[in-house]
């Protein structure tokens, strides 16, 4: 559009008006008028370029009466410029701020109709999960790991020795019937499926030195037919601390901090005397906390006491100068409750739906 | 559990009002013994409700039925509960049908009206029968839960008022409560002994009932002999035997009614007198004892250990073969023979059916003896065969209450079916005595973490019944009370202490453990491989390790694969899954039918899980004394014995491994999905896999069956499909997918020093692809690795992008073709660079494969 030189079509006298004169005030005024509502109506980008070519091109009226200004005398020449500079950078300045309007209409036009249901089913590969008792066993090692605690473990199939004897219970002793044991075949084997995780107790005090601050999570067996409260198979976890001065206080100090960070800040522990080979004092621990289901109260959360000089000193540890507590937490018992799942038959059958409800975090 | 009968136990302790009669009154009585440590098991409240009220006979009517039977028909006057005469008084007498025949008019009887529940539950309407509307029941002992009587309805002595509430004059009321008793608190198996604790608990005032006058024996009673020539851990059988007579009782007769009350209350069965004494007396005091018919004994009477292939047939009518360990009460057979010849029971176990009383007996002995804990419970256990008497004699009697609890026998015996005692008496008494306790008074503020001033320390062990003597200062020399055999160390003591001071002085202090190192790098990666398998999709889930044999079968393991090597209980839950898993798979199989058969058919399962691989020939475990720290060789011996048990990781794909959708069709699981699980695995613990063919590993598929291997050929596991055999004997969907490795052989090959990153090079990138043709039968992976290596320092990434088989590669071959992506740390690569490296690398392949490039 810059070239000036005038092509046959141009000639065309039914298409090319009489040129405007560039000292036609009042002309060239209703030629931006005419430029500027063309541009402003043109309502989309093709009516726009119509009106660019018709109001700017080069045979346009302003056009036209620009290049009649090389034909002005000298003297009416500088004025005759910046009338129309003036009008073709209005109309200029008009065409672009539409051409931007209209672009912008026409992007957010080709955007709404490339518009899809994006609450279409979006997730084209199945979400998989964790078994919930492997989840809370982690997050319980957590809390511990976070004030010190270091995680232990063992062997599932356990020597009698470390399940019972180690514990202050030889094979006379009464509880060692209480405890409805798995026994490997032949009996004289000494092997037996661990009743609790408390062997691990034995094992770890001969492995480590003290002070030990320990817990273990992990499988026991015992001989219960599977029904809505028992299981065969179940989970525990075992707590150990061996210490100069460590009391019953820092045990309960250790499991109101458990209960707290299972069941909630407002949850406490009481300890109800019980009976234990391998703990003296024993106690129970009970946990009340808020959202027990039929409204706060108590339940009954495992098994703990001062472990037993005894066992010390099975381990070559001496009782005289160390002291130590231990506990045993069942994981199923604390996810019942604090899950509210009425029946363990959902927790052991292996039922996908089950670990789903759950995903991957507890 | 031990039933305790709470108006029992209120003759031996002040309990509070409404304790034995209301639930919030035994509930708080519940509360108050589990504060030290006898845990409520249950409450047994009044089994009978509702109008049961004293009634008098006015007259009956004997109507006999055409089935045979004749009822009575009876006005029955129950005073303020009477109908409504025309004047609106309460007058006249209920019309009652009964059919026992064992009273009078003019009795006073039990009667439950409408609106009554019986046990059972049983509840009492109006009704008619034999052509009467019967208005009310004629209550038995048995159809109120007070006995076994049931041959004919309860007739009241006395003559109290018709009316009268008969719950409370029958004791129908009263609160039982069940409670747990453990092993160290055998005392807590009587009334005695509850009450004890009850008090210690409350500071309620106790009464002992064992404070009974025995008279000094004339003389000799009957001849009792001990001979323990086998005593078990050097402990005696038996070392005190208490034996007395009563003759002309009637032994064999009914108990008073309150006593059968009692015993029912506390779950026992009423037999006859003797026998319910005895019983009665074991309940409140805790001492077990026996009564025999004394015509049947020939003296002496002799405690001894059991002879090869002797037998007895116990109370119950079981023949016991008899083992040398057992304790038996024997006398001599007949006149001449040999003392101890006959055996008469099983030491404080149960009875022989020969010496029991008879309907004909008049004259009794009574045995009251202490017997061997280990002994007891060893016998019990061996038989299968607990009593009332074994329960406590394994718990530990008070040596002290046999002549005290023979002599209650002979008061009630007396009182209740007559008869007159012998002066002379039988005591052997051969106790050791019991060794005082050195213990410091600090212990129980050393060990419970509370302030207990000495005077604290003392009082309580004085409480308890220990006797106290002042010994070096801060020390106490405690003689354990005879009724607390369980009180043998200083810690037992400092845990009396707690409890009767409240664990609810305990305060709660949080310890301050030394720093600690975190989780281990294995139990770390342990965990990061659980997520990532659940964020790839599969669902994690817990089996029981417990399989059959069968199932060896079922997954098509050869005759002598290891993994039929299992470890077997000694006795299973079920008979038929007596075996622990020798893989996680042989389980989680079984978890995945069962989700398909709930509808679950697009299904990833895993599970991580310790599996357990005997060694034969190992030698058993060991059981060194627990006296002191057992030698190193003890403790690795007993490690040595535990069979190996490698944490495993499985996996089971079937189905869809991508869900159909809006989108399209879904996408089968199939073997890739298997081999990339454990890819997956193998990169998250950072170790490189060797993945070769492996066409003879069950249950996979021969020709689908990846093997992976470390670097230095150990076997990690094996992925693909599972053989179509196998799929089919398990009852799993067609083309179900599998993996398992061995979580442990992996994190034990996981790199130790941390890794040590390549710098990034900012110079651009060539890529080149080639495609090379080589047999079928040719692995990828080894083309792969002769690429990869030939193309040497510059390949930054090579990847196999397409697998081409058909008429331009021409029969038995395949195309692979490789994208490569070069790049040098320290320049722009020219082109002759990278038609350098890829002719390196179809050179390597041609060397390696006998690869040709495609097209060339």
């Amino acid at each position: 559009m810059s070239t000036s030189h005038p092509t046959p079509e141009l000639a065309d006298a039914t298409l090319s008006p009489a040129p405007l004169s560039p000292l036609d005030v009042t002309g060239i005024d209703a030629a931006l008028t005419a430029a500027l509502t063309a541009i402003a109506a043109a309502s989309d980008l093709d009516e726009l370029k119509s009106a660019r070519i018709a109001h700017t091109g080069d045979r346009s009226p302003l056009s036209l009466a620009n290049r009649e200004i090389g034909q002005l005398a000298p003297t009416d020449k500088a004025a005759a410029g910046k009338l129309l500079g003036a009008t073709r950078g209005r109309v200029s300045r008009a065409l672009v701020a539409r051409q931007a309007e209209l672009e912008a209409e026409r992007d957010e036009l080709v955007l709404r109709t490339e518009g899809v249901d994006v609450t279409l089913p979006a997730e084209r590969t199945a979400r998989g999960a964790r078994h919930p008792l492997e989840a809370l066993q982690e997050r319980i090692g957590d809390v511990f790991v976070a004030m010190g605690w270091e995680i232990a473990e063992g062997p599932e199939v356990e020597a009698e020795w470390f399940n019972f004897d180690a514990l202050n219970m030889d094979a006379d002793h009464p509880a060692r019937q209480m405890q409805d044991t798995f026994f490997i075949d032949p009996p004289s084997d000494g092997l037996v499926l661990r009743t609790h995780t408390s062997p691990v107790q034995a094992r770890t005090m001969l492995e480590r030195d003290v002070p030990i601050y320990v817990v273990c999570p992990g499988k026991v067996f015992r001989t219960d037919e599977l029904d809505a409260t028992h299981t065969p198979v179940f989970h525990q976890v075992e707590g150990l601390a061996i210490d100069k001065g460590l009391t019953m206080a820092h045990l309960k100090g250790t499991l109101d901090h458990l209960a707290k960070a299972m069941f909630g800040d407002s949850a406490k522990i009481r300890f109800r005397p019980s009976y234990f080979p391998f703990t003296e004092p024993s106690a129970e621990p009970d946990v009340w906390f808020e959202g027990k289901k039929g409204g706060p109260g108590w339940i009954e959360w495992g098994g703990c006491g001062m472990v037993h000089p005894n066992v010390l000193r099975a381990a070559g540890i001496d009782p005289d100068v160390y002291t130590g507590f231990a506990f045993g937490m069942g994981i199923e018992r604390t996810l019942m409750f604090r899950h509210d799942i009425a029946d363990m038959h959902d927790m052991v059958e292996g039922d996908v739906r089950f670990s789903l409800q759950f995903g991957m975090e507890i | 559990m031990p039933r305790v009968p709470l108006a029992w136990l209120a003759e031996w302790v002040d309990l509070p009002e409404g304790t034995t009669s209301t639930t919030v009154g035994a509930e708080q009585l519940a509360a108050d013994l589990a504060r030290v440590g006898l845990e409520d098991e249950g409450l047994h409240g009044a089994a009978v409700t509702g109008p049961l009220v004293v009634g008098r006979v006015v007259s009956l009517a004997p109507e006999p039925q055409k089935n045979g039977k004749t009822i009575n028909w009876c006005a029955v006057d129950v005073g303020a509960l009477n109908d409504l005469d025309a004047d609106g008084g309460r007058t006249v007498p209920r019309g009652i049908v009964c059919g026992a025949h064992n009273f009078a008019a003019g009795d006073h009887v039990v009667v439950a009206l409408p609106g009554a529940v019986l046990p059972g539950p049983f509840a009492i309407a109006a009704r008619k029968t034999y052509g009467h509307v019967s208005d009310g029941m004629i209550c038995s002992e048995r159809e109120l839960g007070l006995g076994e009587a049931h041959d004919g309805i309860i007739v009241l002595e006395g003559t109290p008022a018709p009316g009268t509430d008969a719950i409370e004059l029958l004791g129908l009321g009263e609160q039982t409560l069940e409670i747990n008793v453990t092993p160290d608190r055998g005392y807590c198996f009587s009334l005695r002994g509850v009450a004890r604790e009850y008090s210690h608990a409350t500071g309620a005032t106790f009464r002992d009932p064992a404070q009974i006058e025995v008279p000094v024996p004339s003389g000799a009673g009957f001849g009792v002999v001990i001979a323990d020539d086998a005593p078990l851990r050097g402990q005696a059988g038996a070392d005190r035997f208490v034996a007395r007579i009563v003759r002309g009782v009637a032994a064999a007769g009914p108990s008073p009614m309150w006593m059968q009350r009692r015993l029912t209350q506390a779950g026992m069965r009423p037999i006859s007198l003797a026998v319910d004494v005895t019983n009665y007396v074991m309940l409140e005091l805790g001492q077990p004892l026996h009564a025999y018919d004394l015509a049947g004994l020939v003296g002496p009477i002799v405690v001894r250990r059991a002879r090869a292939g002797e037998t007895l047939t116990t109370l119950d009518d079981v023949v016991r073969r008899l083992d040398p360990e057992d304790l038996l009460i024997t006398d001599g057979a007949g006149t001449g023979d040999e003392p101890g010849s006959r055996v008469l029971g099983i030491a404080g176990v149960m009875g022989g059916a020969s010496s029991e009383v008879s309907p004909t007996t008049t004259d009794v002995l009574i045995e009251g003896a202490h017997f061997d804990t280990v002994s007891v419970a060893r016998t019990s256990r061996r038989h299968k065969l607990a009593s009332e008497a074994s329960r406590r004699f394994e718990r530990g009697v008070d040596p002290e209450l046999a002549p005290v609890a023979v002599q209650r026998v002979i008061d009630l015996l007396i009182a209740h079916g007559g008869g007159v005692a012998d002066p002379t008496g039988t005591d052997v008494d051969q106790r050791v005595a019991v060794e005082p306790i050195l213990f410091s008074v600090d212990l129980p503020t050393r060990i419970v973490g509370v302030e207990y001033p000495a005077d604290v320390v003392r009082g309580v062990l004085e409480l308890i019944g220990c006797a106290v003597q002042d010994t070096e200062p801060g020390f106490l020399r405690v003689v354990a009370p005879s009724w607390r055999p369980d009180l043998t160390e200083p810690i037992d003591l400092v845990e009396e202490v707690a409890r009767l001071r409240g664990y609810d002085q305990i305060p709660s202090v949080l310890p301050v453990a030394p720093s600690g190192h975190g989780l281990t790098p294995a139990q770390q990666t342990r965990r990061s491989v659980a997520r990532s398998l659940a964020e790839s999709g599969l669902v994690e889930v817990l089996t029981y390790p417990f399989v059959s044999p069968t199932i060896h079968d079922s997954l098509g393991l050869a005759a002598d694969d290891p993994r039929r090597v299992a470890a077997r209980l000694a006795n299973p839950l079920s008979d038929e899954h007596p075996e622990l898993r020798t893989s996680v798979l042989a389980t989680l199989v079984e978890a995945g039918r069962a989700n398909v058969g709930r509808g679950m058919t697009d299904l990833g399962l895993f599970e991580i899980g310790l599996v357990t691989r005997p060694v034969p020939g190992t030698a058993a475990a060991g059981r060194p004394s627990i006296e002191t720290r057992p030698s190193d060789d003890e403790i690795a011996h007993l490690r040595a014995a535990v069979p190996p048990q490698p944490r495993r990781v499985a996996g089971l794909l079937t189905g869809n491994a991508e869900p159909a959708g809006w989108w399209g069709a879904g996408r089968r699981a199939d073997h890739t999905d298997a081999i990339a699980a454990v890819q997956r695995i193998a990169g998250i613990v950072g170790v490189p896999l060797t993945i070769t063919a492996d066409p003879d590993h069950a249950p996979w598929h021969p020709g689908r069956c990846a093997r992976f291997t470390l670097a230095d050929g150990t076997l990690v596991g094996h992925a693909g499909e599972l053989n179509p055999k196998v799929v089919a004997a398990l009852d799993l969907p067609t083309r179900s997918a599998a993996f398992e490795v061995d979580l442990d052989v992996l994190l034990d090959a996981a790199p130790v020093d941390p890794r040590q990153a390549v710098p990034l090079s900012t110079f651009p990138i060539a890529k080149e692809d080639i495609a090379l043709v080589v047999d079928v039968a040719v692995p990828a992976a080894d083309v792969f690795a002769a690429v990869q290596e030939g193309a040497g320092p510059l390949l930054e990434e090579l990847r196999l992008f397409d697998v081409y088989t058909g008429a331009q590669v021409g029969e038995g071959k395949k195309s692979l073709a490789f994208s490569l992506r070069l790049r040098a740390t320290d320049r722009t690569l020219t082109a002759q660079d990278a038609i350098a490296v890829r002719e390196a690398a179809v050179a390597e392949a041609t060397r390696r494969v006998g690869a040709l490039l495609r097209g060339a």
